[in-house]
Formats: C-alpha cells, sequence, structure tokens
C-alpha cells in the first residue's frame, strides 16, 4: 500500500527516535542527519535497516550516501515503495 | 598483624560500590536482601525452557529496561548494561570524584560478554537474512563491550580492560586494577564483573556438563552450598563494580572508605578443563599468597566468602583447599556461601562477592548461607548458616574466593580500615 510522505516522515521520525532518544517532532524534512541531528554513521545504517525492514524497501549502500536531510529520504523511501 | 605492609601511597582502598543483582537493583537491596537470607532464584518462564531438563535462574531484581533509556539498551548487550548501571552507582557512590582522563582506568571482566547478542544475531542472519543484522552487533558482542562501555561513560584513558577467566573473572578484574594502581599507571580505577548469559544455548551447555541444579519445583530452595542435597548450581545474572584508588588518594579527598584491598593471590590448577582439583593445591595456594600478601598470617582471617557455588564435588574441594592454605587457623573464619541466594553470576561473581565481603567487614556482619539445612559431613569449616554473623572489633581481614572452570583461582585479601 502507498504510504502518503506524512506517514513515512512519521514513521522514520520514530525509527530515529528509538535509536538515538532524538525526539520525533524534531525529525523535519529540511533537517540534516549529520550536520543538525548529529547522527552518527553506525546509528545511521541502524536507522537504514529499520526503514528497510518498516516500508518494505531496499537502501542500498551507495544510495544511503545521497540521503543528506530526513526529507531526502522520505522522498527515497516514498520512490521505492510506489 | 605484622608490618610487612606497603606504605599508603601503595595500599590499594575501596570507595565505592555499585551493583545488580537477582536480590536487588543496587547495593543496599541487595545487601539487605543478602541478610535476611533471600533467593533470587526463579522459575523460567521463556518457552525455550522445555528443551531443557533445567527450569530455573537467578534474573536480576530489576531488568535494565526499567532504569536505562531505549536508545541506550539498543546499543548494549544486556552484560554492558548491567555494568553501566553498576559502574553509574559505583562511581556516584565514590563521589563522582574530578579525576584526570589519562588517570583513570576501567576494568571490566566477563566470562562470556555479549552472548545473547551474539545468539539473536544469528537468529536474524538465519531467518531474515545478512542484511538484517545490525551494524553495532560487533560493539556489542564483543567481550569487551561491557569494560568499554563503562569507560566511555566515565572517560577513562589510562587503560581500559577485560580479563578473562570464568568464574573468577570478576575477582581477577579487581586484582588486575590494584597492579595497575601499585604500577603508577591510574590513580583511580572502576573495575569488577558482569554476565548476561540466562539463555537456552549456556543453560544446554551447563546442564549438558551435569552442573546444574534441576530442582526446578522448588526454586528458591535449589542453590544449597554446603547442603547434603545440594545438585548443582542456578545460573544468575548482574553485575557488580568497585572503585578502586590509593589509601593517600582516599583520604585526600575525603572520601569514605569501606575498606582495602590488601593482598591478591592468582594461581592456576592445570588439572581439568572444568573439574577443580580434589585436593586444591593451587586454590589454597591463592589463598595462602593473598594472606601474605596482606603482610598477615591465617590467624588474621576472621571471615571467608567462599566460591562454593552447590555443586557436589565444587563445595568440598574448596574445603580441602581452604584448611590447606590456613591450616588450624580454619575454624577462627566464619565462611559465609552466598551464591546459596544470588546463584553463581559467572563472570560477575568475583565482583559481586567482593562486594559482599567488603560490607561484611565494614558492617562487621557475615552474610548468612541460606538453605543450608543438612550440612555435608566432608564441609568442616564453620558456616554461618541461617542467621547473619557479628564479626568482632578491632582491625578484620576476611578472604573472597572465586574459581573458573579451566582451573583458574583468585583469592582477594580484604582489610578493614581505620576510618
Amino acid at each position: 500500500m502507498a504510504k502518503s510522505e506524512q506517514e513515512i516522515l512519521e514513521g522514520l521520525a520514530e525509527i530515529v527516535n528509538e535509536e538515538t532518544g532524538i525526539p520525533a517532532g524534531d525529525v523535519q524534512p529540511e533537517k540534516s542527519f549529520t550536520d543538525d541531528l548529529d547522527i552518527d554513521s553506525l546509528s545511521m545504517m541502524t536507522i537504514v535497516v529499520n526503514a528497510e525492514e518498516k516500508f518494505g524497501v531496499r537502501i542500498p549502500d551507495d544510495d544511503v550516501k545521497g540521503l543528506s536531510t530526513v526529507g531526502d529520504a522520505v522522498n527515497y523511501i516514498q520512490k521505492a515503495s510506489a | 598483624m605484622s608490618e610487612s605492609r606497603p606504605s599508603d601511597s601503595q595500599r590499594v582502598v575501596v570507595t565505592g560500590l555499585g551493583a545488580t543483582t537477582p536480590l536487588g537493583g543496587d547495593v543496599a537491596s541487595t545487601w539487605s536482601a543478602m541478610l535476611a537470607g533471600q533467593s533470587g532464584v526463579k522459575v523460567i518462564t521463556d518457552d525455550w525452557v522445555e528443551m531443557i531438563p533445567v527450569h530455573i535462574a537467578a534474573p536480576v531484581a530489576v531488568d535494565p529496561s526499567e532504569v536505562l533509556p531505549v536508545p541506550q539498551i539498543r546499543r548494549m548487550d544486556r552484560s554492558g548494561q548491567f555494568a553501566l548501571i553498576a559502574a553509574r552507582e559505583a562511581w556516584a557512590d565514590a563521589g563522582s570524584p574530578e579525576i584526570d582522563p589519562e588517570r583513570k582506568g576501567v576494568v571490566i571482566a566477563s566470562g562470556i560478554g555479549g552472548v545473547t547478542t551474539l545468539l539473536a544475531a544469528y537468529d536474524t542472519l538465519k531467518e531474515r537474512g545478512a542484511r538484517r543484522v545490525l551494524p553495532m552487533t560487533v560493539p556489542m558482542l564483543m567481550p569487551n563491550g561491557p569494560a568499554a562501555v563503562v569507560g566511555l561513560e566515565l572517560t577513562a584513558r589510562a587503560g581500559v580492560h577485560t580479563p578473562v577467566s570464568a568464574c573468577s573473572s570478576g575477582a581477577e578484574a579487581i586484582a588486575y586494577a590494584v597492579d595497575m594502581i601499585r604500577s603508577g599507571r591510574a590513580d583511580v580505577v572502576a573495575a569488577g564483573g558482569t554476565e548476561a548469559a540466562i539463555h537456552v544455548l549456556p543453560l544446554a551447555g551447563f546442564a549438558a556438563m551435569q552442573a546444574l541444579s534441576t530442582r526446578n519445583d522448588e526454586p528458591e530452595r535449589a542453590s544449597r552450598p554446603y547442603d547434603k542435597g545440594r545438585d548443582g548450581f542456578v545460573l544468575g545474572e548482574g553485575a557488580g563494580v568497585v572503585i578502586l584508588e590509593t589509601l593517600d588518594h582516599a583520604r585526600a579527598r575525603g572520601a569514605r572508605i569501606y575498606g582495602e584491598v590488601a593482598g591478591t593471590g592468582i594461581t592456576a590448577d592445570a588439572h581439568h578443563m572444568a573439574q577443580p582439583d580434589p585436593v586444591g593445591a593451587g586454590a589454597s595456594r591463592a589463598m595462602a599468597l593473598a594472606v601474605e600478601g596482606a603482610g598477615a598470617v591465617p590467624s588474621d582471617v576472621v571471615h571467608i566468602n567462599a566460591h562454593a557455588t552447590s555443586t557436589p564435588i565444587g563445595d568440598v574441594a574448596e574445603v580441602q583447599a581452604i584448611r590447606s592454605a590456613l591450616g588450624d587457623a580454619t575454624d577462627g573464619a566464619c565462611v559465609s556461601a552466598t551464591k546459596s541466594m544470588t546463584g553463581h553470576l559467572l563472570g560477575a561473581a568475583g565482583a559481586v562477592e567482593s562486594i559482599a565481603t567488603l560490607l561484611a567487614l565494614y558492617h562487621r556482619t557475615a552474610p548468612p548461607t541460606t538453605n543450608l539445612e543438612d550440612l555435608d559431613d566432608d564441609v568442616s569449616l564453620d558456616v554461618v548458616r541461617a542467621e547473619p554473623r557479628t564479626l568482632p572489633d578491632g582491625e578484620l581481614l576476611a578472604l573472597n574466593n572465586s574459581f573458573g572452570f579451566g582451573g583458574h583461582n583468585v583469592a582477594v585479601a580484604f582489610r578493614t580500615v581505620e576510618a
């Protein structure tokens, strides 16, 4: 079933919160994972694995490099699950 | 006691205690449960229990999920969670001193480290594929994980170590920390042990060796060191951490001193991979070394926290070793077998039992040995039975014994310190 951008954002925020403790409300589309949210590479990889599971998508390691902001990730997941 | 002691700048004392055990989520609740002779043994409720003949274990009284936030829980193996909780309590108990990171050390041992992480990751690999194996899997399963977690928490840069010697690991960690301080590598060291191995595989392994009690219908009566009805140990989990520094350093900052690590003795049996030497020569020598290192003689020992795991062979082998080391002075020492209450915490046992020994001296009260109803004829010791025993006034010396599969013997001599 296709998910809306909002649903994906909320799902991703939940994953980020569980992994890092960052409040879900802080996980906004314009935020950079590394610069704004201060998420290290191991946490980022964990978030990717959990997102693949949650949204039933595949996010190859090479594509992860291109996901700088939360919005980039939401768009990617939406396209991948279309 | 004789006067062949090191100077106050070389004498190492304990200024903080921390623990999470089957008897309580901290030292105070653990100690009061111990004095009351309570048992931390419970029936295992996981569905895998039907696979094995042993249905009892001693889980921690307070689960880490009640104490640590989810993101922290997810980044550590259960053994690391225990170590962190115990280390935080110990450090706060020591007054959270400001110490130069390069003078701070950590020595946290574990018998088997992140075994539940390893096994869960393997299940994930088999059931859902390699891509589902989480990135933090290796840091979580590595045996030095708990030590590294605590090192990170305390910003310890003098060195972070994990000596492994099965069931004597926790005591060996304390001995290693003493050396670290005496050799000048560190001023303050957090030392102890942790274990989280209540899982069907380790249990199946121990059960296959016939090492575990199968008194499934009476869990609280299953761990019964020295009793004729003992049939093996009960697996427990948890962690114990102590903060160590020199007597000079402790006094200079006005720290509360629980006692001194007066001497340590470490030997090896070279006898069998899992059975103790029946005459206990190595164990005896470890005790003698600890007493000697304390500048003391056998008659100075007033209390022993025995290793005594509740196995038919092990309990008696240790008695031989004690008699061999202390001779007739054995009769002047009251012996407590606290695994009767906590179960066997493997890599954490030596640390948790060191804490029990220190508190026995600090409060001048030796804890009881619970479930001792019918004393084995071969146990010719003055065992502290159902009620705690008051210890005398004055300077006191006590021994804590820990012996591990593989023939590792560690004896630590603790001494009261005048206020």
